[in-house]
């Protein structure tokens, strides 16, 4: 004040203020400008050019053919030499860039939530490396990055980006992504949800350079196997992605050689604007006007809770806007948050895969579509929040989702696929570590994560056991060739359990048990990562139930490779009966909720789960009473379930329907349903409350009101109330600190002599 | 105009109205929740979903946990058919969970013909199309 400024002089002050501080960068940390923009890039000269000179549609597609074939021909390569469990089963995406970084072209199958999230790191590396003098980016380079908080799901996910020059120009660049395992983390197999910090995820990196001259930089690549368990693996993928997005690199410099750079330029950035033009235009057709859903995740790995997971899904005009305010918190010390970028990954394969899977496989297909979250919710969470185990909300918000845009496409009259109840959604499988039958170091998982069981279809069952819902062509393996790397068997494999089954006029597809054991190792142990152990983490669509809810068991202290020696006819290859008849003298049997953490594994100890159902679609009553003889005859249903869900009546002994009694019954039970039935505004007054029970540890909005936050109580910690707009993250105990107080007060409680 | 928005709901367009798609029956005002026409049951889910593992010996069953939700099924009042279902924690207030914009419905809807049942339940993704083709067209479409 006071201070008499010349013209201009205070521009120049700020000029070079701005300067010293971008000389003075202390930390580059994920750049908000890119990590919140999942629109394709603004245009550059080099393609608005490009676009003028080169438009024929015809020799366009014939790049665009071209640039597929050889990012399918990368995915095949990187399918067959990778190490990583994850490589050889399909969990991988290759790719072309941009040269601005958006990815125009990525490989037809493997995980396809890939597709609108390694741009960030390319787009980082462009803004940040390419005009530092200590970094640079040059012909025969290449970067990796694994760091979800700068692009990606989670930091098991390493990705190779290669850039490519034509006339000493940046061009495009290649990109391969692979879910790894291990990445050195607090528990092996690179998923962590032990983790109560992001420094316990293991490797956390930042996009770096890790190749110069096509050749990986010994010192860099020595570090990363010093900080994994698998150093091999880590060697081996390393090598295996740069060759792979060198082939990709002598594909797009052989499209530039045949048909020019401007048409394989044109080609790229007119394939990103061509399907964001569609999808717009694929979105109009839909009704105007909002769905909500809403799906509640029953823990955060290490504890059950209820996680609500909060979707208003509107469209007007071209526009549709996913608007997830009102969902829980995000967790300070739990791997369960949710990037708002990995969210929009997620959202993205649900259109790339179940709504219309004939677009290009391209980043563009979200680059319409508006995502609106509440900062530090638990899918927009802070950079200090561990994310390891970010599937465990942001599958029930991808769930939401499905759900929500039947309800849009069901009355509309383009469709591009068939209206489906939601596929399963958690990923039941073992993740292992320890020292293996040859000696070696490993962690990492089973590939049966992609054996989830399909939605039922609006016209049909949905499929058992199929494929998960971020890869529609992955693999499950060969569980032989899976045994003759690890020290375990899976005793009980591929078998359908009855009732396993999500109920409806069309059922859900169905999951399978699995029994594990281990064998011939020194150390060895396992762990799960699902949720829906006490509600149902997959509902169904227009009436037809969820799947069920899935526990873990566990038989130890009975070695069943003794068991097998000296008493055979005791084992049972089914869960149900081992847990429920107790065979084995001496032994526990328990049930649990999916989130083991990791957890050592004596041989002839016996691990149990089973895959997951996808939902069910209709009214039970209008299933065709035949197909329900065909479950039973395919033992996919008990009698009780025929009887007491489906309603039909047949000849137990024989299976012979009868149709009259069927409709009989069916008739009875409409019946039935009118008479226990409440009139909605009658029922409200005696369901609905103002706010959770007491008794519900529970997070997030109630009801309509989106604006209070309510965060527990749990384990003594009293419920928090918060506004929407000032979330603070939930702290949770540990869970052994909250089974030693509950023991300690049982002591105390006995010591008085009173009853526990 | 009928539009289908639901395997069970329709809405008519010129009387405004949500209706059962079995019975016919007239659920409610299309610009109010269909809900608010419907039958409502709060189930312990345990019915549904019964106890694969005896819940004597263990807490976790396969069944769902009723004292933290419950499955509101919805049905006509008139066929009873169910129409929906809802696994809600206890005492949550349903979703309004369709909310469309009738105006813009109609507005949409004044050029486009019904549609048949084959068309709503939507087609097979394409090229994986199995049995609409005959056998000379067999080839045709294979490389997709």
């Amino acid at each position: 004040m006071g201070k008499v400024e010349k013209p201009g002089q205070a521009v120049r002050e700020q000029a070079l203020i701005d300067q010293f501080l971008a000389d003075n960068v202390l930390f580059l940390g994920p750049d908000p400008e890119i990590m919140h923009e999942h629109d394709i890039a603004p245009i550059a000269e080099l393609e608005r050019e490009a676009m003028r000179r080169e438009s024929d549609p015809a020799v366009l597609a014939l790049i665009r053919d071209r640039l597929q074939a050889g990012a399918n021909e990368a995915f095949e390569m990187l399918e067959q030499m990778g190490a990583a469990p994850g490589a050889k089963w399909g969990d991988l995406i290759t790719g072309v860039y941009t040269a601005s970084g958006d990815l125009a072209v990525s490989s037809a199958g493997g995980v396809l939530i890939f597709a609108s999230l390694v741009h960030h790191p390319v787009k980082f590396i462009n803004k940040y490396w390419t005009t530092d003098t200590s970094v640079g980016v040059r012909p025969g380079d290449a970067f990796i990055h694994n760091d979800a908080r700068y692009g990606n799901i989670h930091n098991t996910d390493q990705s190779m980006m290669l850039p490519i020059f034509h006339d000493g120009r940046l061009v495009a660049w290649a990109g391969a992504t692979v879910h790894e395992g291990e990445n050195g983390a607090i528990e092996p197999g690179g998923m962590p949800s032990l983790a109560e910090q992001v420094y316990e995820e293991g490797l956390k990196m930042s996009p770096f350079k890790i190749v110069e001259n096509y050749e990986l930089k010994k010192d860099l690549v020595t570090f990363l196997q010093n900080s994994v368990r698998e150093p091999k693996l880590q060697y081996e993928d390393l090598k295996v992605k740069l060759f792979v997005c060198r082939r990709i690199e002598e594909r797009v410099k052989s499209a530039i050689e045949e048909f020019g750079l401007d048409a394989v330029v044109s080609a790229l950035r007119g394939g990103l604007e061509d399907t964001k033009k569609e999808v717009s235009r694929r979105v109009s057709a839909w009704p105007d006007g909002t769905v909500r859903s809403m799906i509640i995740a029953d823990g955060t790995l290490r504890e059950n809770c209820l996680i609500k997971i909060n979707l208003a899904l509107t469209k007007k005009g071209d526009e549709l806007i996913f608007d997830f305010r009102g969902s829980s918190p995000e967790f300070a010390n739990r791997a369960n948050n949710t990037l708002l970028s990995s969210l929009k990954g997620m959202l993205c394969q649900l259109f790339l895969v179940f709504v219309w899977p004939d677009l290009p496989r391209n980043q563009a297909v979200f680059a319409p579509i508006r995502v609106i979250t509440d900062d530090k919710s638990a899918l927009h969470s802070s950079y200090t929040t561990p994310n390891a185990q970010s599937m465990m909300t942001f599958f029930p918000a991808f769930t939401a989702g499905q759900q929500a845009v039947a309800k849009f496409l069901y009355g509309c009259p383009e469709k591009f696929t068939k209206v489906i109840a939601p596929w399963h959604n958690m990923i039941h499988t073992f993740i292992y570590g320890g020292i293996t039958q040859h000696g070696e170091m490993v962690g990492n998982l089973c590939a049966d994560l992609n054996g989830m069981g399909g939605g039922a279809h609006a016209d049909r069952d949905g499929e058992h056991a199929v494929a998960p819902i971020f890869a529609p062509m992955a693999d499950l393996g060969e569980q032989e060739m899976n045994e003759e790397e690890v020290p375990f068997i899976q005793i009980v494999s591929k078998k359908l359990m009855k009732d396993n089954q999500a109920f409806g006029k069309y059922r859900g597809g169905q999951g399978y048990e699995m029994i594990a054991s281990s064998l011939g190792s020194p150390l060895w142990g396992f762990m799960c990562s699902c949720i829906g152990s006490k509600i149902p983490s997959t509902p169904g669509l227009f009436g037809g139930y969820s799947s069920p809810t899935y526990p873990l068991c566990k038989i130890k202290g009975a070695d069943v490779f003794e068991v097998w020696k000296t008493e055979p006819q005791k084992f049972e290859f089914s869960i149900p009966r081992l847990m429920n008849e107790r065979p084995f003298k001496g032994a526990s049997y328990t049930s649990h909720h999916s989130g083991l953490q990791f957890e050592i594994a004596n041989r002839g100890d016996l691990y149990m789960i089973t895959q997951g159902s996808g939902g069910g679609y209709g009214d039970v009553l209008e299933r065709d009473p035949e197909l329900v003889i065909r479950d039973l005859e395919e033992e996919l249903i008990s009698h009780e379930t025929a009887r007491d869900i489906y309603r039909v009546v047949y000849n137990p002994e024989t299976l012979l329907l009868d149709r009259a009694a069927t409709e009989a019954a069916r008739a009875a039970e409409r019946k039935a349903r009118k008479a226990r039935g409440l009139p909605y505004k009658a029922f409200l007054k005696q369901w609905a409350t103002e706010e959770p029970p007491p008794h519900l540890p529970y997070y997030g909005s109630w009801g309509e009101d989106r604006s209070t936050i309510y965060a527990g109580p749990f384990a003594g910690v009293p419920r928090a109330r918060m506004n929407a707009a000032a979330i603070q993250p939930v702290y949770m105990p540990n869970p052994k600190d909250v089974k030693i107080a509950e023991l300690e007060r049982r002591i105390q409680m006995l010591e008085r002599g009173a009853s526990v | 105009m009928k539009v289908p928005v639901t395997e069970y709901l329709e809405i008519d367009l010129e009387r405004e109205l949500w209706l059962c798609r079995r019975c016919g029956h007239e659920v409610g005002p299309a610009r109010q929740a269909y809900k608010e026409g419907l039958l409502v049951y709060a189930r312990d889910p345990a019915e549904i979903h019964k106890p694969i593992l005896d819940p004597a010996l263990y807490e976790f069953t396969f069944a769902p946990d009723g004292k933290w939700i419950s499955i509101l099924e919805y049905y006509c009042p008139d066929c009873g058919v169910m129409m929906e279902t809802e696994y809600l924690p206890i005492g949550h207030p349903p979703l309004n969970d369709m909310q469309f914009d009738l105006d813009a419905l109609k507005a949409q809807w004044s050029g486009r013909e019904p549609l048949t049942e084959a068309e709503l339940a939507g087609p097979d993704p394409v090229g994986m199309s199995q049995h609409h083709h005959s056998h000379k067209q067999k080839h045709e479409h294979g490389g997709r």
